[in-house]
């Protein structure tokens, strides 16, 4: 059983983990738009978050790095400092080494606390060279928008003779105490022995914190009658989390002073040994103190507002569920699904009209309540392209290339579990471009190429499947060089007669590269096979296109393996079988030739298409009728005709895996279960045509 | 369901193929079904008799008579599916095997039990745990884990006829 605590904790853990995602894909974007303001903002908003989380939930490592990153992107935010390559790199490390530290194991490393060191060593070298402001001059002050809560700091020092002119501090002070939650601290250094003491001098003066939704021109209207006698500082520090910086800092001094532990002296030293940039700035004479004392205000104001509404947005519009509970959800859809198909079933049999009506409309909500759950399993992939970014960039970097990326197709939805496992094949796929495919910038050069590599991932929905492809202006495939790799490792017979598109596959073998030398990429005995089983093991396919000198372009073809589909229930030798509806065009029927002979082609209004039939390719007993129903179905953008011996009718369909032992069997997505309880296969009509050409090619 | 240490640790549940009483340690043992439909899966080896549905799942059911070289199961009153889990390549695998019937819970020592002698089991010697009796008959007790793992369909696809272009080569 897990603690309240440690729940938390996993939730955090999540929660970073996606933050740091959406970093780096802001930074990643920032690199191409260094003046984006909005970018900044985000980047700043998701440190921080990162930050007072960790610090919530006992991840105190992680806060005070992050608290140091997030100084720096302060900086950045409010034009002191400049984005650069450099600022890049060191943030995409920082992600990384936030990303390690987030790892239970890494709990007190060393060496992983001596990298977090050298990293802010980095950020501080990078601050101090760049300390100039950037062009844009220091933002006016902002108007504060009311209603929401700020920390102010307040310095309350009423001059001595404030008692003669008839006001009570006191009064003034309750006042202040009316707007919010406030903490007072009194200064009584002033007061002298008791002989000395002037009864009519007023010689202590307050430090006071105020939380208040309250305006700066409503403190300051406290003190409108005593504006001569008093003298009034105002700093809002932060909003309510109080785990920014400079709000740290300020309430911890504070908190020693109300404990007695160090004088407001030893603060005030301490706190000013600390320079700001402010005030280096200020001194350098470049602006004003009160300039950056309105920059610093508007920056705080900003801060709060930005992120309390952005907080309120999001809690509206989405929330967390955990994945499992959605994989539990879709499974008792399923299990409805079956239901209802049993119910039908019955119906049919018994014949009520009452009962039809009900059974009926059972079935549309099945219907709906299938597609709206499925809907929500359902991501655009474009999250995982974002990943791929920062892999490109690295890797490039990392072997000397210059390489850029250019992905479409990001809103094309597919199931979470296929974008899951989609990702460590693509990632192997963009691996092998930028390693074997796109050339160095001389070599480009040289045969009149741009400098810059492209690589292009592109996905899109093609008829009941995804096409996801990745494709990059590189040297090509070269066939000389795979023929003589796969007869050097008797993967071919020497001279084998192979088509282009055969040599091209060779690359998927086992242990196959053409690299000549072993980078960090390639030679870790991991290739383009790793990617074809896993394809393979989510039912696609994979197809390969290359001109010599001219790129590659590998394209993946998914089936939206859904757990539930609607699909068309055929029968065969006895046995049922579902083909999936997304692939169905129509049902005709074929009589056999005089001579009894089955036709292996049909004419579909002037469009010929082949014939295959399941009894034979699936070695089913029995005589088939006489007129056959022809299911044609579009694979591959072919139209085929399967024969079948009956069309039974349209279900819903809940695929369940046939499991490990079936693992080779390529001709069935699964099975599902049919409304007497007994189970259908369902016929994954790509492969089933895939394997009955080659087939027909063995024979011929 | 791991190999725990427990109070039914020296139970096993017996069942016969053909005339022989073999055996299986109820650890692995889930529950044992009537015989119902069993779906066929096209161009499959005939020892895999194909999937039924159990509460919503795909189950494999194995004819061990097939496996084991003793004929194939015929549909009998008395014919059993013996739901176990066992692992494959260390991942837990449901499964059913198929049985002409079922008999008992039967309880064994280990000191009871004898290693499988080298010769004249009428299976494989590797799918034996050991050789336990009851009365006067052996009952083999199976490493239901080796006859599984050995279950693998390798060598499926050329079954299937799959002539790729290595093949067209040969």
């Amino acid at each position: 059983m897990m603690s309240q605590d440690d729940v938390h904790r996993l939730a955090y853990l999540e929660e970073a983990k996606e933050l740091l995602a959406d970093l780096e894909a802001s930074l990643l974007e920032l690199e191409r738009t260094p003046g984006d303001a909005d970018l900044l903002h985000k980047i700043f908003r998701a440190m921080h978050t990162i930050k007072g989380s960790g610090a919530m939930f006992g991840f105190d490592d992680i806060a005070a790095f992050t608290h140091d990153v997030e100084t720096i992107f302060d900086k950045v935010r409010n034009g002191l400092l400049g984005v650069s390559r450099e600022l890049l790199d060191l943030s995409f490390h920082a992600c990384d080494h936030i990303r390690s530290l987030l790892e239970p194991d890494n709990a007190g490393d060393a060496g992983l606390t001596a990298a977090g060191r050298m990293l802010l060593e980095g950020f501080r070298r990078y601050a101090g060279e760049d300390a100039a402001p950037a062009d844009a001059a220091l933002p006016a002050p902002q108007e504060e928008s009311p209603g929401v809560a700020r920390i102010y700091r307040l310095r309350i020092r009423p001059q001595g003779d404030i008692l003669v002119t008839g006001n009570n501090p006191l009064h003034l002070l309750e006042d202040v105490c009316s707007l919010g939650e406030c903490r007072m601290f009194v200064h009584v250094e002033a007061v002298g022995p008791l002989d000395d003491l002037d009864p009519e001098a007023c010689l202590i003066w307050w430090d006071c914190v105020l939380r208040s939704p309250a305006s700066r021109q409503d403190l300051v209207d406290v003190f409108l009658f005593v504006e001569d006698e008093c003298d009034l500082t105002i700093d809002l520090l932060d909003d309510g989390c109080a785990l920014d910086g400079e709000g740290v800092h300020k309430l911890l001094g504070q908190i020693l002073v109300e404990r007695g532990d160090i004088t407001p002296a030893d603060l005030e030293n301490a706190l000013s040994a600390q320079k700001r940039l402010g005030d280096i700035l200020a001194d350098q004479g470049l602006v004003q103190p009160s300039q950056v004392a309105s920059a610093l205000a508007e920056q705080s104001a900003v801060r709060d507002l930005g992120q309390k509404q952005a907080d309120r947005q999001e809690k509206a519009s989405s929330i967390r569920v955990a994945a499992d509970k959605l994989d539990f959800l879709v499974d008792l859809v399923g299990e409805l699904v079956i239901v209802q198909a049993q119910i039908r079933q019955a119906v049919d049999e018994r014949g009520d009209p009452y009962l039809r009506g009900l059974a009926e409309h059972l079935e549309r909500l099945s219907e709906s309540l299938r597609d709206s759950t499925l809907s929500i399993r359902m991501l655009p992939i474009g999250a995982t392209f974002a990943k791929f970014r920062r892999l490109v960039r690295d890797l490039s970097t990392e072997l000397g290339k210059d390489i850029e990326l250019v992905t479409s197709g990001e809103e094309t939805e597919l199931d979470k579990t296929v974008i899951e496992r989609l990702s460590d094949p693509l990632v192997h796929l963009l691996r092998n471009s930028i390693d074997h495919g796109v050339e160095s910038p001389a070599e480009r050069q040289a045969v009149g190429k741009p400098a810059v590599g492209r690589i292009s991932l592109a996905a899109a929905h093609v008829g009941g499947e995804v096409c996801i492809t990745v494709a990059d202006d590189g040297g090509g495939l070269d066939p000389a060089a795979i023929r003589a790799k796969a007869e050097q490792r008797g993967i071919i017979a020497p001279g084998a007669d192979l088509t282009l598109k055969e040599l091209y596959h060779l690359i998927f073998q086992p242990g196959f590269s053409t690299a000549k030398a072993v980078t960090s990429v390639s030679g870790r005995g991991v290739g383009m096979d790793v990617v074809k089983r896993a394809i393979d093991a989510l039912r696609g396919s994979v197809e390969i296109d290359s001109e010599r000198g001219k790129g590659t372009a590998i394209a993946v073809r998914l089936p939206l393996t859904l757990a539930i589909i609607d699909g068309l229930q055929v029968q065969a030798g006895g046995e049922y079988f579902v083909v999936p509806l997304a692939l169905v065009e129509e049902c005709v029927e074929l009589a056999r030739d005089a001579d009894g002979q089955r036709r292996r082609i049909v004419n579909l209004r002037g469009e010929v298409a082949p014939v295959l039939s399941l009894r034979e390719a699936f070695g089913l007993a029995g005589e088939p009728p006489s007129i056959e129903p022809i299911v044609v179905a579009r694979v591959d953008g072919e139209r085929i005709g399967i024969a079948v011996d009956r069309v039974v009718g349209e279900h819903q369909t809940v695929i369940k895996t046939l499991g490990r032992l079936y693992r080779d069997v390529d001709a069935f997505s699964g099975a599902t279960i049919r409304g007497d309880g007994s189970m259908a296969l369902i016929i994954d009509v790509a492969a089933l045509v895939r394997r009955e050409a080659q087939f027909e090619a063995g024979r011929s | 369901m791991a190999e725990a240490v427990s109070s039914n640790d020296n139970q096993y549940l017996t069942f016969t193929l053909e005339r022989e009483l073999f055996a299986l340690d109820i650890a692995s043992v889930r529950e044992v079904l009537e015989l119902v439909n069993i779906t066929r899966v096209p161009r499959t080896p005939e020892a895999i008799r194909g999937v039924i549905n159990l509460r919503g799942r795909a189950v494999p059911v194995v004819d061990l008579k097939q496996k084991f070289g003793m004929g194939s199961t015929a549909r009998t009153v008395n014919t059993c599916i013996i739901i176990v889990e066992v692992d494959i390549e260390g991942e837990p695998t449901v499964l059913g095997a198929l049985a002409d019937s079922v008999q008992e819970v039967y309880e064994m020592e280990s000191s009871q039990i004898e290693p499988p002698p080298r010769m004249g089991t009428p299976i494989r010697a590797d799918y034996i745990r050991g050789m336990g009796k009851s009365g006067e008959q052996f009952i083999i007790i199976l490493d239901i884990n080796k006859v599984f793992s050995s279950m693998e369909l390798a060598g499926l696809a050329q079954a299937l006829g799959e002539a790729g272009a290595e093949a067209r080569e040969a």
